[in-house]
Parts: C-alpha cells; sequence; structure tokens
C-alpha cells in the first residue's frame, strides 16, 4: 500500500485539480456575462478557485517533495494525470448550464469541505475552515440563480431543467470512495465521500423545489475522473492552458 | 425582441469596520435584493473593504432638491451659539 | 411665469454655474447645468465607461493561455477591475439622467465610441504586457488628470478607479521586466510587442491640441484639467525611463531628450491611422462589437428572467 504522505498528495492533488480546471471555465466567462455585474461575480468565484488550486498544489507538492512547484503540477501535467471530477470539466454552455454546474459542485463542497475540517491533518483541516467561507457564498449565488432562472419565464425554466437533467450523470462520481479515500477514512484524514449522498441530494432538491424545478433520475453515472479518464473536453482545454508552457519549456513567467 | 433591460438601479452603502459610518460607495444594478446585496459585495468590497453593506433601491432615496438650498440650509449658517467656540471659559478653567 | 422672462432666468444660472465652476466647486446631479456640460459630460463619461468594458477584451483574449497561476490571478483581477470601473462610470452616467440601456444601444450601433486602443489584437503573451504597462500607463496619466473633474459623481469615480488601478501598470511593467531577464525568444516577443504597441499608446491622448475639437468648453468647465499634449508629454518621460531600466527600445528614431524643454521630443504620429481606426477600420473595430452584441443577447433572456422573477415574488408577497 502506498504510504501516507503518497495517498495525501493524491488526496490534495485531487482538491486542486477540481478547482484549478472548473476555475479555468468560469473565467471564460469574462467579458461574456450576461450583465456586467454578473460578469464581475463570476470571475470572483474563479479566483477564489485559482487561489485555492494553489493552496492544494502547494501542499501536494510539500508532501511530494520532489521540489516541484504549484505551477508545475498546474501546467506541466498530461491529461490522463488529472484527477478532478468531469463536472467540473463541462463546458459552460448557456448561463443556466454555468449554473447548475455551479450548484451541483458547490453545494457537493459544502458538505465534504465541512467534514475535511475535523481531518487529523492539521493542513488540510485549516485549508477546509478557508475554503468553506468562499464555497458558502458559491453556493448561495449558484442557489439564487437557479431559483431565479427555474421560477423565471418559461424560457428560462426550460433552461434550467435541461441543464441540471444533462449533468446529473455526473454527480454519481463526486460520492464514490476509492483506495485512497477508504485508506484516508479509515485513519480520519479524508472525507468519506458516500455518507454525504443524501445530506447533498437532499439540499440540491430543497433548491430545486423552490425553483420550480425536478429532481432527474439517471439510468447510469458516469465515472472516471479519479483515474485520470477524461471526456473529450478537458484535452482542448489543457492545450490552451498549457501553451506557453509546453513552447517554452526553459521560460520564467 | 423585447425591449432591453438592465434590471434595477440600487444605492450602494459600505460600513468599513464596525463602529464607523455607512458611506455612499456607488450603485449597482440588480433585478432583487440579494442580487443587488451580492453584486454590491462583488463589485465595492474586492480589496476587503467593508464589514457592512446596506442597498437601497434607488428611487426609494429621497433627496432635498438643490433650488431649496437657500431655506434649507443656510438658516443654520447664523446659528454661532451651537458651537462650544461660541462661548469663552474663564481663565485658568479646565476643559471637561 | 411667463415664456419671455425664461431666458433671463437661463442667463442668470448660467452665470452662477460658471462662477461656482470657476470656485473650484463640484457640480452635483440634482444642480442645474447648462445642457451642453450635460452632453459634454455624457459623451466623454459613457465612452470613458464603454472603453473600460470593451478594454476586457483584448486582455481576455488571454486569460485561458495565462502561462502561470500568478499571471492567471492578476490578469483576470485586472480585467475585472476593468469591468467594475466600466461599471462605477455607467453610474456616474447615469446619474445625469442617461440610462445604461441607452449607452450600450449607442455603443452597439456606434454613436458612442471608445478607446481607440482596443481596436488593435494581443497577439502574444508580451501584448499583455504591453497593455498593462503602456496602455495603462496612458491611462493612469488621464485619469488622475481627471480626479479633480468638476462633475461630482465623474470625479469620485476617477477617485476610486485611480486608487485601484493603481497595480495595473506595475503588472504590466513587472511582465515586460520578465521577459526582458529570459530567453532571447522571451526578449524579441517583448520588443515586439512594445513596437506594436507604443505609437497607438500615444494616439490614446488624442489629436494635438491644436486639432482638439471639444477642448474649450471642457476647459472653461473644469472637465478637463490638462490638454492632450500635456498628458502626453508627462507619459512619454516617465515611460522612457522604465523602457530603459529593463532593456526595451523605443521604436522612435526621433525621440530625444530636449534641455531647453525638460522634456523628451518624438517623431510624428500617424494621424491617418488614427482617423482610419476612429473611423472603424482598425483591425478588431468590428469584432469587438460583435463580441459585445452576442454577450448582450446571449444574457437577454437571463435578464428577462431575473425581471420575471422579481414580478412574480412581488405578487406573492402582497
Amino acid at each position: 500500500m502506498a504510504n501516507i504522505n503518497e495517498l495525501k498528495y493524491t488526496y490534495s492533488l485531487r482538491i486542486a485539480d477540481n478547482a484549478w480546471i472548473l476555475s479555468h471555465r468560469l473565467s471564460e466567462w469574462c467579458s461574456n456575462g450576461p450583465l456586467l455585474e454578473e460578469d464581475l461575480a463570476l470571475t470572483n468565484i474563479a479566483l477564489d478557485l485559482i487561489g485555492r488550486a494553489q493552496t492544494f498544489y502547494n501542499y501536494a507538492a510539500q508532501l511530494e517533495g520532489k521540489g516541484k512547484t504549484a505551477d508545475d503540477l498546474a501546467y506541466r501535467r498530461n491529461e490522463r494525470q488529472y484527477y478532478n471530477n468531469l463536472l467540473a470539466e463541462m463546458p459552460n454552455g448557456n448561463f443556466a448550464d454555468t449554473i447548475a454546474r455551479q450548484l451541483l459542485m458547490s453545494v457537493y463542497e459544502y458538505y465534504f469541505f465541512m467534514s475535511l475540517q475535523n481531518s487529523k491533518d492539521e493542513t488540510f483541516a485549516a485549508l477546509a475552515v478557508k475554503t468553506l467561507k468562499e464555497v458558502k457564498y458559491h453556493m448561495a449565488h449558484a442557489a439564487d440563480w437557479t431559483v431565479r432562472l427555474g421560477d423565471g419565464t418559461e424560457e428560462s425554466h426550460e433552461k434550467a431543467q435541461q441543464a441540471i437533467d444533462n449533468l446529473w450523470m455526473y454527480t454519481g462520481e463526486l460520492f464514490e470512495a476509492d483506495e485512497t479515500d477508504t485508506a484516508l477514512i479509515a485513519q480520519g484524514l479524508g472525507v468519506d465521500n458516500p455518507s454525504l449522498h443524501s445530506l447533498w441530494e437532499t439540499h440540491i432538491k430543497n433548491v430545486l423545489e423552490e425553483a420550480t424545478l425536478r429532481l432527474p433520475t439517471a439510468d447510469y453515472m458516469q465515472t472516471g475522473g479519479r483515474k485520470g479518464v477524461h471526456t473529450e473536453h478537458l484535452g482542448h482545454m489543457l492545450g490552451e492552458m498549457q501553451y506557453l508552457q509546453r513552447a517554452y519549456p526553459d521560460a520564467k513567467w | 425582441m423585447a425591449t432591453d433591460t438592465q434590471l434595477d438601479l440600487w444605492e450602494v452603502f459600505i460600513q468599513s469596520r464596525n463602529g464607523s459610518h455607512h458611506m455612499h460607495a456607488g450603485s449597482v444594478h440588480a433585478s432583487d435584493r440579494k442580487m443587488a446585496l451580492q453584486n454590491a459585495r462583488d463589485i465595492y468590497t474586492r480589496r476587503g473593504e467593508g464589514s457592512s453593506i446596506w442597498v437601497v433601491p434607488a428611487n426609494s432615496i429621497v433627496a432635498s432638491n438643490p433650488d431649496d438650498a437657500d431655506m434649507f440650509f443656510d438658516p443654520a449658517d447664523d446659528k454661532v451659539y451651537r458651537h462650544p467656540t461660541f462661548y469663552v471659559m474663564p481663565e485658568g478653567a479646565k476643559q471637561i | 411665469m411667463s415664456i419671455n422672462t425664461a431666458p433671463a432666468i437661463d442667463d442668470a444660472r448660467l452665470s452662477k454655474f460658471e462662477e461656482s465652476v470657476q470656485r473650484g466647486d463640484a457640480v452635483e446631479p440634482r444642480d442645474w447645468m447648462p445642457e451642453a456640460y450635460r452632453r459634454h459630460l455624457i459623451r466623454q463619461i459613457s465612452q470613458h465607461a464603454h472603453s473600460e468594458v470593451i478594454g476586457m477584451q483584448p486582455e481576455g483574449n488571454w486569460i485561458t493561455r495565462a502561462p502561470s497561476i500568478r499571471a492567471k490571478q492578476i490578469l483576470l483581477a485586472k480585467i475585472q477591475d476593468e469591468g467594475g470601473h466600466g461599471l462605477y462610470l455607467y453610474s456616474a452616467a447615469e446619474t445625469l439622467g442617461i440610462s445604461r440601456e441607452e449607452m450600450i444601444e449607442q455603443l452597439q450601433t456606434g454613436k458612442a465610441k471608445y478607446s481607440n486602443i482596443f481596436n488593435y489584437p494581443t497577439l502574444t503573451w508580451a501584448d499583455i504586457g504591453a497593455i498593462g504597462w503602456l496602455v495603462d500607463g496612458a491611462a493612469i496619466v488621464n485619469q488622475v488628470s481627471l480626479q479633480r473633474t468638476s462633475y461630482g459623481p465623474y470625479s469620485r469615480a476617477m477617485v476610486r478607479i485611480c486608487k485601484e488601478e493603481s497595480f495595473h501598470q506595475r503588472q504590466g511593467y513587472e511582465i515586460m521586466a520578465t521577459m526582458m531577464k529570459g530567453t532571447p525568444e522571451q526578449r524579441e516577443m517583448a520588443q515586439d510587442a512594445m513596437n506594436r504597441w507604443w505609437w497607438p499608446s500615444l494616439m490614446m491622448f488624442g489629436p494635438h491640441d491644436s486639432d482638439s475639437p471639444h477642448s474649450s468648453d471642457a476647459f472653461r468647465w473644469k472637465i478637463k484639467r490638462h490638454s492632450n499634449d500635456e498628458l502626453r508629454t508627462k507619459f512619454i518621460d516617465k515611460t522612457v525611463q522604465q523602457a530603459e531600466v529593463i532593456g526595451l527600445t523605443i521604436p522612435d528614431p526621433e525621440l530625444k531628450w530636449n534641455e531647453a524643454t525638460g522634456h523628451y521630443d518624438h517623431g510624428e504620429i500617424n494621424w491617418e491611422e488614427f482617423y482610419r481606426v476612429i473611423q472603424g477600420n482598425g483591425q478588431c473595430n468590428k469584432q469587438r462589437i460583435a463580441h459585445h452584441k452576442k454577450a448582450h443577447n446571449d444574457g437577454a433572456w437571463v435578464r428577462a428572467a431575473a425581471e420575471a422573477y422579481k414580478v412574480k415574488q412581488a405578487v406573492k408577497n402582497n
């Protein structure tokens, strides 16, 4: 079995990847928002996520102990070496698609970091406390917009429902526990993901109800992010994101 | 397409820290209270400028008319006895 | 009041207004002001706001390719600031009785202009450095002078904007400095960006004072506090020194220090290019407006939903 530092490294990397990939998507909204104010709101969320990615990459690099930097981890891995959940890499689509992704993800993160606060790893616990403050805001922002869109016009209602329905099959993997999770859970270091599922679903259901939307059902849940098996979307994102780092490997920016 | 809307205008007041006044910071557009508050937070407190925010629909503010400035404000100009410097303190007496 | 007395009243108000402006008093939204003053401000402030908003695009072009976590963070925060500044300025213009809807329409129909500089493309990462350093550097020279402009809401917006913008010019300069210390390819990239952005940055201050159409009223009413050429010279004096420190060459063979004036003399600006781009024939004029329209139109159903939700809630609560 992997030693404890390797497990924590993987864990920190996963958390960082989720934040990094999702922040990239949100940053794509810059200058494309439906209202100037909302443009700025989405950018604020993106900036929170970039900050989070940086801290968890730093911690991962420290745990790995090979002298890598957060940038090495963010920019110099191949597609199969990113461990974010598939939901994070889903394209922005229309505003309802983005809000649905934000809702599903931030409610999950809320319960995840609530639990990670109690980790016996002091760094994880401390970072979770800080992260939770941001997540609460992201969750409120997403929930409020879900209600406005769901209970807005006929068109917005349809778009909001469609968005939730489309993304639903990517929510299953959020609650999986693989060997890394299981080993860390056993030692009181990691979050018991499967146990968060019912809390998450109840929370989502309540928001959707207020938004006059229905909770979707899925025949099958997609999986693979934690193993580095992604959707086609990720490769394109990385191609763009890593362009300068790859084209000028010796350069400092 | 129907006529465009950029939503309603709200005025934003920020208290920089507990104990100080809420000061007018600027405006935002929003369709409801929650959105107005969140937009104000995202726009006017990005650099840690605030500990509390008020938002007020711009059309709820009642403002004095500049044409009334004479009758509103000038009569206060000659009430010097409202200011402490109007009074002569006996020599040697200490300030409270 | 008979119609005949109206012009007399207006004359009295005008001289009272001009006296008060001469004293250095600020003009506030509900104060009486000449129509020409109001129109001038609406044109200038909305153009300024549009510039901030359209200015998000050329830099936004590089967000998803920013080469480090730090670079991405800074760039995103900077572009966000620009959106914020657009918003402060739209609000200042709104106090003059024009709505944001109208201003956006004027922008999209070409009735209102925005700064010419944003019609140039950002081709390499070094362009992000050049924009921050030169374009924001030029903007800040102009904006610092506008902090004392006579219209209260505009002046207050400028004070806030200047405070926030102080990091923008530095981040651009830092990008250029880092690249100039880097690999030969990076140095080449930086110099190339310098070559392409220098002249358009000088054009940002507008035509020479002798050719500036809106200047005289603007000075009398203290909307404008310094002339185009004065501000341009101030910018050049500051920037040439910074370029030398990091080893960049200013692409102007005629640039030289003038002992007598205590300023740099520079070669003639290509005004033909300036007017060509203003008239819509820059590389990105159409692209920038098309982008703005697309975001605006794509967001229409979202704004409509927010409005509809508000109405439903109001009915529920009554």
